[in-house]
């Protein structure tokens, strides 16, 4: 291991309530300080991002009277990435009266995290996943509904309770809609202040506390200080490392990235999820990958010709010379087993040379059964969408032919450390949704990251602000203050800096190529030697960035390939510290496959012993190594056992 | 559609574009020709800009601006004119889900940002649509707070209701109506959302002062009005039917008929 390791400090104080799991999240409610509402005027939040974390958090804090202030990328609050979750959002509502409970919810993300997850707050997430449904219609989501009028449920990422509630295949959007609707709400109160086109570029750091942010104003080029007494990020997942991913173009790690550099740790940054059935790659110019929901899983059949380089038409290929990969391995969950595993099998046949289409880097989902079965009228009512959105990327009609899917990057789950009050290492600067580590473990169960960005918004942060609020002394403070000056002084030097190079090659064929890197060596799969060769390459690649980037040069306007250029360079920083710590972690554990650590027909081999920690990485000034620490994980109500789906 | 498995994406074409450049908002635009020699017909339309801005980049020009993000048609950030049509020639599409194969060798396609006074132009395809936002925040919501919900089921909403309800909700807030309309109208903007949230019960409370602090704060916008051309229809990528807009004048005309001086007032929820 090249990472210096230091002892675990009292820094990485989880600060978990005790006693019984279902009275932990009350008893800490009750001890948290309350602020006086005549005093919550005072107190100003600055909240960045607006996917459902930031949006539901800005708009409670508004409601509670806080002052606010968020910003965002794009042009408008409701574009965040959000908008784009497709299938659903988890909750223990029991509607179905099909055995759920908190307590199941709470132990299959717990188990289906394979056991990385701090048990306190994943219990938290069960116990107000019903309060977010109830807020949720309440803000006129138009969840989807029975004829009766309540609300419907489906089965969904192989739940064996039917806990998910959708609208349509657009879930994401209208909760987005709901939430940015509370948010506006606000602005129109004058209770929020809202700034769009803003890319926060440092968290300005006074006293040891988070007093601030620094952006760049995407429209004017103007570099903008704001003061107040707390900072919340909740700017999404770093998916984008790997260029190719299911994420918006905007997603990047540059505020969680510029936060660590300013002392907030970084958690399990190499948990990352490949989605398995998305719309495999098409040519040398793909921007984006694109999902489709794993619901297709339901009644599609997964294969690959038992022949390699079979050259036949899929239809001509008869059923005795298909190897159904995945009924064959799994029997008991077959085509349904979770992401990870579908993943790595795709991966594995493709890599044996068994892949189908031009490229070869892809599996068969194929309807041909249950259109039998049930019909086209059957299969368009519960899939339309998704296939004609299939039909219109690839110009095949896979009621004709077998889709072509192949895995994707699509959510990472490590992110900022955060305590139980999702307070990073760095006091003052709370941390929510994707961006943070808390809830998800190795591997996040379907429909559960909607969950957890509206639970942190709408329901924990308003509490644990308040605790912040209340219970530090915090100075009067000022964007003239030379912290504040300082701050804004080093995201001008670094923009400067980009644009001064003047080299030969652009932004993105650096992102590609880092994105090509860490698919290869640092994605589906995993190993020592793979791993030491990315951090060589990300390295070298790096330093060229430096020598070589070429951006036109305009940093006084709207310059969309600059800030496309400062992200890439917080991402080639931070693809190393993933390198590290998948290197770290010897084990399997999630979606982190270590090679090394399989059992003998090629399934994940978690190490309890020696992996059953949070690893929560420490910046130590640029060219040095992080410093690890590790936040041990026990587990007193769900007893780790590995997962199998055999 | 090709029922072949494995389609060929080896011919590749010719395409010549011509499109709008302005450095800014109070500079004057032009359209610029560029040729592109090698188009996938798989590419999408905008991948196909980022290969002319590669290689704009590599020439050491500036890079054609173009607002985008999700790329799968659901972020309401893609807004493009193209040919005259907003999202280009498909139906039902955006045009980041518009594709190279739905053109041939040789074409010229002009491609020109959403055209509308309530959305000045930012920088060469980029306008400003936050007049959206402050439409939204004048009245798009349900003004209700975390904690005071009751369980969801105790509002029966019926199927059918909820689905058209979501049918109007489904807006991604784009703008294409607006620059398709011939009077720059948002109409079917906020007629969407008024339609959306008068069609469920939680949203029944605040209908009246919904339907005219929206359409206040859109004429303050300065939107054209609504002469009925439903070119707005025509160019919306998620089908929203003017059937909202003749729901929204409902809408409007009984809240005008009953408005009561403090229905009015901006209390601003
Ligand atoms: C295609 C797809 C489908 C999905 N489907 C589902 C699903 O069905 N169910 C489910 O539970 N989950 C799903 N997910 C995952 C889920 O959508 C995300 O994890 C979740 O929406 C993240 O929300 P967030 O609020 O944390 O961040 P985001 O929605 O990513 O928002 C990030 C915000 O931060 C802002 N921001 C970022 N950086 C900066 C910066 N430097 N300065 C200023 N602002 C910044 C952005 O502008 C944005 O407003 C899906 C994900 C994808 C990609
Ligand atoms: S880029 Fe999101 S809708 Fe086109």
């Amino acid at each position: 291991m090249s990472a210096a390791l230091s002892p675990p400090t009292a820094r990485l104080d989880a600060k978990c309530p005790g006693g019984p799991i279902e009275e932990r999240w009350d008893k800490h409610r009750f001890d948290l300080k309350l602020v006086n509402p005549a005093n919550k005027r005072k107190f100003h939040a600055l909240v960045v991002g607006t996917g459902l974390a930031g949006a539901s958090a800005a708009a409670s804090l508004a409601e509670l009277g806080y002052r606010v202030t968020v910003f965002c990328i794009q042009d408008s609050p409701r574009r965040a990435h959000s908008i784009a979750a497709q299938g659903g959002i988890n909750a223990a509502k029991n509607y179905p009266n099909d055995g759920d409970s908190i307590y199941r919810l709470f132990y299959d993300t717990v188990k289906g995290g394979d056991f990385r997850a701090r048990e306190s707050n994943v219990y938290r997430l069960a116990q107000v996943s019903n309060h977010i449904i109830d807020q949720c219609v309440a803000l006129g989501v138009p969840f989807a509904r029975e004829y009766g009028g309540v609300l419907a449920n489906r089965s969904f990422g192989g739940a064996q309770v039917s806990r998910t509630f959708y609208a349509r295949g657009q879930t994401g959007q209208q909760l987005l809609l709901g939430a940015y609707s509370a948010l506006m709400r606000h602005v129109g109160s004058g209770r929020v202040q809202l700034c769009a086109r803003r890319e926060m570029l440092d968290v300005v750091v006074v006293d040891g506390v988070a007093r601030g942010v620094v952006c760049r104003n995407l429209v004017s080029g103007a570099y903008e200080r704001y003061a107040g007494d707390a900072v919340l990020l909740c700017t999404g997942g770093y998916g984008n490392v790997f260029y190719l991913s299911t994420n918006a173009k905007a997603c990047n790690v540059t505020a969680a990235w510029r936060a660590h550099k300013r002392g907030a740790f970084f958690a399990n940054p190499c948990f990352t999820q490949i989605h398995p059935t998305c719309i495999p790659v098409s040519g040398a110019y793909q921007s984006k990958l694109t999902l489709m929901s794993e619901s297709l899983r339901n009644d599609g059949r997964v294969w690959v010709p038992k022949q390699k380089d079979d050259a036949r038409p899929p239809s001509a290929i008869p059923d005795e010379e298909r190897d159904y990969f995945l009924e064959r391995r799994y029997p008991s969950f077959g085509n349904l087993v979770p992401r990870d595993v579908a993943s790595r099998a795709a991966k594995e046949r493709c890599d044996a040379g068994y892949g189908v289409g031009r490229t070869k880097l892809a599996v068969y989902l194929d309807f041909r059964d249950a259109l039998r079965r049930d019909g086209s009228a059957a299969i368009r009512e519960k899939y339309g969408n998704l296939l004609q959105m299939y039909a219109k990327i690839t110009a095949e009609d896979p009621y004709q032919v077998p889709m072509r899917i192949y895995p994707a990057v699509h959510y990472t789950m490590g992110g900022l450390w955060v305590d139980y009050n999702l307070e990073s290492t760095l006091p003052g600067l709370f941390v929510l949704g994707e961006a943070n580590f808390s809830d998800h473990g190795a591997n996040r169960l379907g429909a559960s990251a909607l969950m957890q960005g509206l639970a942190d918004g709408f329901f924990i942060v308003p509490y644990t602000l308040g605790g912040h609020f209340a219970g530090r002394k915090l100075a009067p403070v000022s964007a003239d203050q030379k912290e504040f000056v300082a701050s804004e002084q080093a995201a001008r030097a670094r923009t400067e800096r980009i644009l001064a190079v003047g080299g030969a090659r652009t932004v993105d064929s650096f992102h590609r190529e880092l994105g090509r890197t860490m698919w290869d060596l640092c994605g589906m799969a995993r190993n020592a030697a793979g791993l030491a060769k990315a951090k060589t390459h990300v390295r070298a690649l790096r330093a060229e960035f430096w020598e070589n980037v070429r951006v036109p040069a305009d940093g006084a306007r709207l310059n969309q390939n600059l800030e496309h250029a400062g992200r890439v360079a917080d991402f080639l920083e931070f693809a190393e510290l993933m390198i590290d710590d998948a290197t770290q972690r010897t084990e399997s554990c999630g979606g982190h496959f270590r090679e090394e650590s399989q059992t003998d027909d090629g399934e994940a081999r978690r190490d309890d012993e020696h992996f059953s920690f949070a690893a929560a990485w420490e910046h130590r000034g640029d060219g040095q190594p992080a410093a690890l620490h590790k936040e041990p994980l026990t587990f007193e109500y769900v007893k780790p056992s590995q997962r199998s789906y055999q | 559609m090709s029922a072949a498995a494995g389609h060929d994406a080896a011919d590749s074409m010719r395409i010549t574009l011509k499109v709008w450049r302005q450095e800014g908002p109070d500079r004057r635009g032009r359209m610029e020709t560029y040729r592109l020699a090698d188009v996938s017909p798989d590419m999408s339309f905008l991948e196909m800009l980022d290969v002319l801005n590669e290689r704009l980049i590599a020439e050491g020009d500036d890079p054609v601006a173009f607002d985008h993000d999700c790329r799968e048609g659901i972020c309401g950030a893609c807004s493009l004119v193209i040919d005259g049509q907003a999202h280009g020639p498909e139906a039902l599409t955006t045009v980041c889900q518009l594709h190279m194969r739905r053109y041939s060798d040789g074409d010229t396609i002009h491609v020109e940002p959403w055209r509308a006074n309530a959305f000045p132009v930012v920088k060469d395809l980029v306008v400003d649509r936050s007049a959206f936002d402050r439409i939204m925040a004048a009245g798009g919501f349900v003004a209700t707070h975390a904690g005071a919900a009751q369980d969801a089921n105790a509002i029966l909403v019926p199927k059918p209701e909820a689905d058209r309800a979501m049918d109007a909700a489904a807006c991604i807030g784009c703008g294409a109506c607006v620059a398709a309309c011939p009077n720059a109208s948002a109409m079917l903007f906020v007629a969407a959302k008024v339609a959306h949230l008068a069609q469920l019960p939680q949203g029944a409370p605040e209908r009246e002062r919904r339907a005219l602090s929206m359409v206040h704060a859109m004429d303050a916008e300065g939107f054209g009005n609504c002469t009925n051309h439903f070119e707005c229809m025509a160019a919306c990528p998620k089908g929203i039917s003017v059937e909202n807009i003749a729901r929204m004048n409902r809408e409007f005309l009984r809240a005008a008929l009953f408005e009561r001086p403090t229905a009015t007032a901006a209390e601003g929820g």
